[in-house]
C-alpha cells in the first residue's frame, strides 16, 4: 500500500524532504533556548554579570528568529508537498478510472468512487502533512530535549528516561486498546447515520405503513448501543490526561528533591534546575504528540486502503495486442454465447445464445424485466466480455478490434443515460468533436430533437444542467439518440431509449432511421410492441435465453410470450403521457 | 450513498475557517444547550466544575512551589556544613499530596464527562429522531434531505467536540488564566506587563494570519466544490464516457480543475501552518524578554524579585500564553458547534403532525347480526366511533367507500393545485387516475391518507370525515405502493414484512408469490435472506417495484392505492402481478395511477385530470364514446400530453 502511494509524491519529493529538515531546525532552536536560559541565571544573575545577560538575551532572540524562519518554511513546504500529493492521487485515480471497464465500474459503484476521490484523498492529504511535519518533529524534540537534559546532568536526566518508558508504555497499551474500540464504534456510527438517511428518504413509506414508532424504537436501540460503545472506547483514552499529569508531577517532585540536594552540595546550579524542568514538559508533550499522530495515521489507513484499491485496480478489459482497426460491415453473430457478471453466480445471465444478424437490418428485442436484453446488447460493443462463445461484428471476433474503433462503430444509447453540463452542442459533439452545426442539426432532425431545440430561446446553445435535469425525460432520450447518431456508426443500439417519448414521435424517429441510415444495423430494445413490430426480425428474450426469433407475423403465430405481450398492449398507443415514462 | 465519512475524525483542510458559521442568537442557544445538559446531568456538571477548579489550583500551587523551593530551602541551605533536608522532604510530600488530588480530580472529571457528553448526544439524537418521525410530509418536501442528514452527522459531531472537549477546556483555561494572572502579579508586576503585552501581540498576529488564510480557504472551498462537482458528474456518466471513448477529454478537463485546487489548497494550508510557529516563537520571545528583564531586576536588587520568584514566573509565562492560544483556537469550533446546536434545536422546534382523530380501526366480527370488536385478525374491519356527546360507541363496518366533496388543495394557501374535486369510490371499485405529469394524480391520493390536509371541502371514508379518523388507523387501512420505491437496509424478507410486522415467513413468501417477486428473489445470492443495502441499489427498478407490491400485499389492507406501481415492470409481468393483485383486492376499493393503458382499462371509473381539475369521468367505453380528452390520449394523437 505504502509503495503504491509513495509513487504519487512525484515532483514534490524535494518539498517532502525539505519539510522535515526545517522541522528539525525548529526543534533544535527550541531546545537550545532553555540552555541559554540556564546560563542567564547561573552565569548572569548569580554571578552579577549584566553583560552576560544581554549577550544571552540577544542569542536567544536570534534562536527564536531562526526557529521562526524554520517553522514558516516547514509550514510552507509541508503545505505544498501535501497539497501536491493529494493532487497527484486524485489525477492518478481519475486516470485509472478512465481505463476501467463496465465490470470495474460496477464493482466500485459511483458513490464509492466519488468518496474515494474526495473525502478519502482529503484524509490522506492531512495525514501526509502530519507525517512530514509532526512525525519527525515529535521524536526529534523528544531526543533533543532528552540529550540536552543529559548534557546538563545525567543523573537527573535518567529520571526522564524512566518517565518516557513508563508513559510511553502506558500510551501504547491505551492506544492499542482504544483503536480497536474506536474502529468498531465508527463503523456502527456510520450504520446509524445510514439508517437515518434511509428514514429521511423513505419517510413516505414509513408514514404510509404507520411505522414511526417501530423506526423510533429501532433507532433508540441502535443509538443506545452506540452510546455504550462510545463510553467503552472513551473510557480507555480517558487515562491519557491524568497519566500525563501524574508523570509530569512525579518528575517535577523528583527533580526538585534531587536538584535541591545537588545544588546544596554544589554539583548543580539553580538555572540548570530550571531548564531541566522546562525540558520535562518538552519531553512528555512530544510523547503525547507522537501518540496522537499515531492514532490519526492509523485512522487514515482505511482511506489509504480504499484509495490504493482504485489505483491498483486492473481494467478487466484491455485492447488486443495487434488490434484490428477496420470493421468491414455491421453484421453481428452470436455463437453459443454464455455470460455471467460474476464468476461465482449460480445461474448465467445469458446462456447459449446463437444469433445471426445481417448488416443494415432492423432488429427489435423484447422480453420481461430481467430477461437479459441489456446484457445481450452490451456484449456487442464489448462493454463486457463473454464468458463462453464468441460475439462477432463484421465477421470477426469483437475481441480482435481496437476498442475505440469498435465503440465508435457500434453506438449504444444506454438505458440509464446521462447528459453533461454544457450546451446542447457540447453534448452532441461527444459523438464527434469536429461535427459542424449542420451535422448536429441533421442528427437532431433524425432523432426528432430539432423541434424542441428550435423552440428554446438559445437553440443549440441552450445550457444543459448537470445530469440533464432541465430537460424532460423524452427530450433527454432524443438528445442521447442524436448524440449517438453523430458517430455515424455501422451498428446502432437503442436500449429502451424511447420509453419516455410519445408514440407518434417514436414512430417518426423509426421512420427517419429507415429512410436516412438504411445501411446501419439497428437494434432496438423496447417495452412497446408498437416500437418494434415493423422490424426485420424480433428477438424475444426470456430468462437469459432466446425464446423466439422472427418477424412480427411469425412470432404472433408461434411465440407464446410475444403473443401475450402483444395482446396485453393491443390497439391504441398503450401510453397516456409522454412524461411519465420509465427512468 | 456510502456511509457518511465527513465531519468526524479528521476535518477537511478547510474545516476551521471555511464557512463563516453564523449563529443568530448565540446566548439563547448556549442557554438552551446548557439547560439540556443540566436537565439530565446537573449534578455531574457541578462535580465536573469543582474537579476542574481543583485541578487548576493544584497545578498553580505546584508552580509556585518552585519559588519556595529555591528561595526557602535551597538558598538557606547553601553553604551550611551540615544541611538538614527534613523540612524540604516534608514540603515535597505536601506538594505531592496536592498534585495527587489534582491528578485524581482530572481523572474524575474526564470520566464523568464521557458519560455526560455521550449521554447528552444519545438523548439529543433520540429526541431528534423521534421528533423527525412525527413531522409532517410537508417538512420533508421543503427541506433537502442532505440538510436534514447533516444535522445528524456534522452538527452532532461538532456538538460532541464542544461538549466533551471545548467546554471543559474553556472552563479550565479561564480559571488557569485568572489564577496564573493573579499569581504573576504577586511575583512581579513589570514582568506581568511584559507578558500581557506579548500575548496581545500574539492575538493580533493570530487575527491577521487567520484573516489572510480565511480568504484563501474560501478560494480552496470553491475549488474543492468544483472538483467534487466534476468528479460526481463524470462518475455518474462514466459509462457514457466509455461508450463515447471520451476518456482523454475527460482527463484533460479534470487536470485543469485539479491544478486549480492544488493552488488553492497550497495557499490556504500554508497560512494555517505558519500560525503555529509564529505563535510559538512570540511565546519564546516573551519568555526571553522576561528572563532578561527579570535577570536584571533580580541583579539590581531594587525590587523584591528573587531567583526563585523568577523561576516560578518563567514557568507561569509559558502556562499563561498556552490557554489563551487554546481559547482562541477553540473559539471558532465553539461558534460552529453553536451554529450546529441552533440547527438541531430548530429541527426539534418544528411543529409535528397534528392528529385530532378519535375514530379508530378495529378488527371486527359479526355476532348475532351485530358488529363487535375482537383482538384476532378476521379480515373484517370496523371503525370504532365514540360519540363525544354521550360516550356511546358505534361500530361502522369498513367497506372502502371514499367520497371527495368539493375538495380544494394547495401546498400553500396562495397556490391551489386541486380545484373542486368531486369524486366517489363505491366499495370494491377500481378507480383510475390518468392525466399528464403535474395534473395532480399523486396529490389526490396523498389527501386520502392525509399526508396533506385539504384547504376546503370534505373527504369522507365510509361516511366518516377523515379528519375525525385517527391518522395511524387511517393509514393502516390504506395500502400504498408509491411511485418511488424505498427499501431499507435489511433482508428481502424483512423488507417485505415491513408491510405487517407480525406476518410469518410463509405469509411473506405467499405475498411475494402473489406479486410475482418470488421468482427473482430466489435467484438472489441468499434468496429471501439476501441483505439489501443502499436502498436496494443492486436491484432493477422493476424488481424494486415488485418488492414494494409484495410489501403492500403482505399488509393486506382494506383499501389499496397504487401510484405508478408497475411503471417499470414489463407489460407481461405486469399482467401476472395484476392478476394477483386483482385477486387480493376482490371486493376492496383500489385507486390506481398509471400512464399505461393496460393498467387502467378495466377500471370501474377512470378520472381524467388536467391542471388540478377533473376533466372527464367514466368507464373506458363511456369515455371513448365521449371522444374527448381520454379518447385523444388513448388513440395516441395527444397534442401536448
Amino acid at each position: 500500500m505504502i509503495k503504491t502511494l509513495s509513487k504519487y509524491v512525484k515532483e514534490f519529493k524535494t518539498d517532502s524532504i525539505i519539510t522535515p529538515l526545517f522541522m528539525l531546525l525548529e526543534v533544535f532552536m527550541e531546545t537550545i533556548v532553555p540552555l541559554m536560559m540556564a546560563s542567564v541565571i547561573d552565569n548572569g544573575v548569580n554571578k552579577g554579570d549584566i553583560n552576560h545577560i544581554y549577550k544571552m538575551g540577544i542569542f536567544m532572540v536570534i534562536a527564536a528568529g531562526v526557529g521562526l524562519f524554520a517553522g514558516i518554511m516547514g509550514g510552507k513546504y509541508g503545505a505544498r508537498a501535501s497539497a501536491g500529493f493529494a493532487r497527484n492521487l486524485r489525477s492518478g485515480m481519475y486516470e485509472n478510472i478512465q481505463k476501467f471497464s463496465f465490470a470495474n465500474i460496477d464493482r466500485f459503484s459511483t458513490a464509492g468512487l466519488v468518496t474515494r476521490m474526495t473525502t478519502d484523498v482529503t484524509n490522506l492529504q492531512n495525514a501526509y502533512q502530519m507525517i512530514l511535519r509532526m512525525c519527525f518533529r515529535a521524536p526529534a524534540s523528544l531526543i533533543c530535549a532528552l540529550g540536552a537534559a543529559f548534557f546538563i546532568n545525567a543523573k537527573i536526566a535518567s529520571i526522564y528516561l524512566l518517565a518516557v518508558v513508563f508513559l510511553g508504555g502506558c500510551i501504547v497499551i491505551i492506544v492499542k486498546k482504544a483503536m480497536h474500540y474506536f474502529r468498531e464504534v465508527f463503523e456502527k456510527y456510520d450504520d446509524l447515520n445510514a439508517s437515518v438517511q434511509e428514514n429521511i428518504a423513505g419517510i413516505r413509506v414509513v408514514k404510509a405503513f404507520v411505522r414511526e414508532d417501530y423506526e423510533t424504537d429501532k433507532f433508540h436501540k441502535a443509538s443506545s448501543n452506540i452510546y455504550k460503545m462510545f463510553v467503552k472506547a472513551e473510557n480507555t483514552v480517558v487515562w491519557n490526561m491524568p497519566l500525563m499529569q501524574f508523570t509530569v508531577y512525579a518528575c517535577i517532585l523528583g527533580i526538585s528533591w534531587l536538584g535541591a540536594n545537588m545544588i546544596v552540595v554544589g554539583s548543580l546550579e539553580t538555572g540548570a534546575l530550571m531548564s531541566l524542568l522546562t525540558y520535562c514538559m518538552n519531553i512528555l508533550m512530544s510523547l503525547m504528540m507522537l501518540s496522537m499522530v499515531f492514532v490519526m495515521l492509523t485512522m487514515s489507513t482505511a482511506s489509504a486502503e480504499r484509495i490504493t484499491e482504485v489505483l491498483n485496480e486492473k481494467p478487466s478489459l484491455t485492447n488486443p495486442e495487434n488490434p484490428d482497426f477496420q470493421i468491414p460491415d455491421g453484421s453481428i453473430q452470436f455463437e453459443n454465447v454464455s455470460f455471467r457478471y460474476n464468476a461465482t453466480s449460480e445461474e448465467p445471465t445469458l446462456s447459449h445464445v446463437d444469433l445471426s444478424i445481417k448488416a443494415g437490418e432492423t432488429i427489435g428485442i423484447l422480453g420481461g424485466t430481467g430477461s437479459a436484453k441489456t446484457s445481450l446488447v452490451n456484449l456487442i460493443s464489448r462493454l463486457y466480455d463473454v464468458t463462453e462463445g464468441t460475439v462477432k461484428v463484421g465477421g470477426k471476433d469483437v475481441r480482435n478490434y481496437d476498442l475505440e474503433t469498435l465503440r465508435n462503430e457500434v453506438a449504444v444509447v444506454l438505458q440509464k443515460n446521462v447528459l453533461f453540463s454544457g450546451t446542447i452542442l457540447d453534448n452532441l459533439r461527444w459523438g464527434d468533436k469536429d461535427a459542424t452545426l449542420e451535422d448536429c442539426k441533421r442528427v437532431c432532425r433524425l432523432a426528432c430533437a430539432d423541434e424542441f431545440i428550435d423552440r428554446k430561446p438559445d437553440g443549440y446553445e441552450t445550457h444543459i444542467e448537470q445530469g440533464g435535469s432541465n430537460v424532460s425525460g423524452g427530450q433527454k432520450q432524443r438528445l442521447c439518440i442524436a448524440r449517438a447518431l453523430l458517430k455515424k456508426p455501422k451498428i446502432l443500439i437503442l436500449d429502451d431509449s424511447t420509453s419516455a417519448v410519445d408514440t407518434a414521435t417514436d414512430a417518426k424517429i423509426r421512420q427517419a432511421f429507415a429512410e436516412e441510415i438504411p445501411e446501419t444495423t439497428k437494434l432496438i430494445i423496447a417495452q412497446r410492441v408498437s416500437s418494434i413490430q415493423n422490424a426485420d426480425h424480433i428477438i424475444v428474450m426470456d430468462n437469459g435465453t432466446v425464446n423466439g426469433f422472427g418477424t412480427h407475423e411469425e412470432l404472433l403465430e408461434n411465440n407464446e410470450i410475444y403473443k401475450d405481450v402483444y395482446e396485453s398492449q393491443n390497439s391504441g398507443s398503450g401510453d397516456f403521457d409522454e412524461n411519465g415514462g420509465i427512468e | 450513498m456510502p456511509p457518511m465519512n465527513n465531519g468526524r475524525g479528521m476535518k477537511g483542510p478547510g474545516g476551521r475557517f471555511a464557512k463563516g458559521p453564523r449563529v443568530e442568537n448565540p446566548g439563547k442557544v448556549l442557554k438552551r444547550l446548557v439547560g439540556f445538559l443540566m436537565k439530565n446531568y446537573g449534578i455531574q456538571m457541578v462535580i465536573v466544575g469543582i474537579c476542574i477548579i481543583i485541578g487548576v489550583f493544584a497545578n498553580v500551587r505546584g508552580t509556585l512551589f518552585l519559588k519556595t523551593l529555591i528561595d526557602g530551602y535551597i538558598k538557606p541551605l547553601l553553604g551550611t556544613t551540615n544541611p538538614d533536608f527534613a523540612p524540604l522532604a516534608r514540603a515535597i510530600m505536601e506538594v505531592a499530596i496536592v498534585y495527587l488530588v489534582g491528578v485524581v480530580s482530572t481523572l474524575a472529571y474526564s470520566k464523568i464527562m464521557i458519560y455526560v457528553a455521550q449521554g447528552t448526544l444519545r438523548n439529543m439524537r433520540n429526541e431528534m429522531f423521534a421528533h423527525m418521525e412525527k413531522l409532517p410530509i410537508k417538512y420533508f418536501d421543503t427541506h433537502s434531505h442532505g440538510d436534514v442528514m447533516s444535522t445528524y452527522t456534522n452538527d452532532i459531531d461538532t456538538l460532541r467536540q464542544m461538549i466533551s472537549q471545548s467546554m471543559p477546556q474553556l472552563l479550565s483555561s479561564a480559571i488557569t488564566i485568572v489564577s496564573v494572572f493573579v499569581s504573576m502579579l504577586t511575583l512581579s508586576i513589570p514582568l506581568t506587563v511584559i507578558t500581557v503585552a506579548m500575548v496581545g501581540i500574539m492575538l493580533y498576529c493570530t487575527k491577521t494570519l487567520s484573516g489572510k488564510s480565511g480568504s484563501y480557504f474560501m478560494a480552496q472551498q470553491r475549488d474543492i466544490a468544483n472538483v467534487n462537482g466534476y468528479i460526481e458528474e463524470m462518475m455518474e456518466g462514466q459509462k457514457v464516457v466509455k461508450v463515447f471513448c471520451h476518456e482523454e477529454e475527460s482527463i484533460a478537463k479534470f487536470k485543469e480543475l485539479n491544478d486549480q485546487l492544488f493552488d488553492g489548497a497550497y495557499n490556504a494550508n500554508k497560512f494555517a501552518n505558519i500560525l503555529m510557529p509564529v505563535n510559538a516563537q512570540i511565546g519564546n520571545i516573551s519568555y526571553v524578554l522576561c528572563a532578561v528583564v527579570g535577570g536584571i531586576l533580580a541583579l539590581g536588587g531594587s525590587s523584591t524579585l528573587t531567583v526563585g520568584a523568577l523561576a516560578s514566573f518563567l514557568t507561569f509565562n509559558k502556562s499563561f500564553s498556552q490557554p489563551i492560544n487554546q481559547v482562541s483556537m477553540q473559539l471558532n469550533s465553539i461558534i460552529m458547534a453553536l451554529a450546529g446546536a441552533e440547527r438541531i434545536f430548530k429541527l426539534l422546534d418544528e411543529k409535528v403532525e397534528v392528529d385530532d382523530g378519535y375514530v379508530t380501526l378495529v378488527n371486527a366480527k359479526e355476532e348475532d347480526g351485530k358488529l363487535t370488536e375482537t383482538a384476532e385478525r378476521t379480515e373484517h374491519w370496523a371503525w370504532k366511533h365514540i360519540h363525544q356527546a354521550d360516550d356511546s360507541v358505534e361500530y361502522v363496518p369498513l367497506t372502502g367507500d371514499v367520497r371527495f366533496n368539493g375538495v380544494d388543495f394547495g401546498y400553500s394557501d396562495e397556490k391551489i393545485v386541486l380545484h373542486d374535486i368531486q369524486l366517489f369510490a363505491k366499495p370494491g371499485q377500481k378507480i383510475a387516475f390518468v392525466g399528464s405529469t403535474g395534473a395532480g394524480k399523486t396529490t389526490i391520493t396523498n389527501l386520502i391518507n392525509r399526508f396533506y390536509d385539504i384547504q376546503d371541502g370534505k373527504i369522507r371514508y365510509d361516511g366518516i370525515n377523515i379528519n375525525k379518523i385517527c391518522k395511524d388507523d387511517l393509514r393502516r387501512s390504506l395500502g400504498i405502493v408509491l411511485q418511488d420505491t424505498h427499501l431499507f437496509t435489511n433482508t428481502v424478507m424483512e423488507n417485505i414484512r415491513y408491510g405487517r410486522l407480525d406476518a410469518t415467513d410463509e405469509e411473506v413468501i405467499a405475498a411475494a408469490k402473489r406479486a410475482n417477486a418470488d421468482k427473482f428473489i430466489r435467484r438472489l445470492p441468499d434468496g429471501y435472506q439476501t441483505v439489501l443495502t443502499g436502498d436496494g441499489g443492486n436491484l432493477s427498478q422493476g424488481q424494486r417495484q415488485l418488492l414494494a407490491i409484495a410489501r403492500a400485499a403482505v399488509a393486506d389492507p382494506p383499501v389499496l392505492i397504487l401510484d405508478e406501481a408497475t411503471s417499470s415492470i414489463d407489460t407481461r409481468t405486469e399482467k401476472i402481478v395484476q392478476q394477483g393483485m386483482d385477486n387480493l383486492m376482490k371486493g376492496r376499493t383500489t385507486f390506481v395511477i398509471a400512464h399505461r393503458l393496460s393498467t387502467v382499462k378495466n377500471s370501474d371509473c377512470i378520472v381524467v385530470l388536467e391542471q388540478g381539475r377533473i376533466l372527464e369521468k367514466g368507464t373506458h367505453d363511456e369515455l371513448l364514446a365521449l371522444k374527448g380528452r381520454y379518447y385523444q390520449l388513448y388513440t395516441g394523437n395527444s397534442i401536448s400530453a
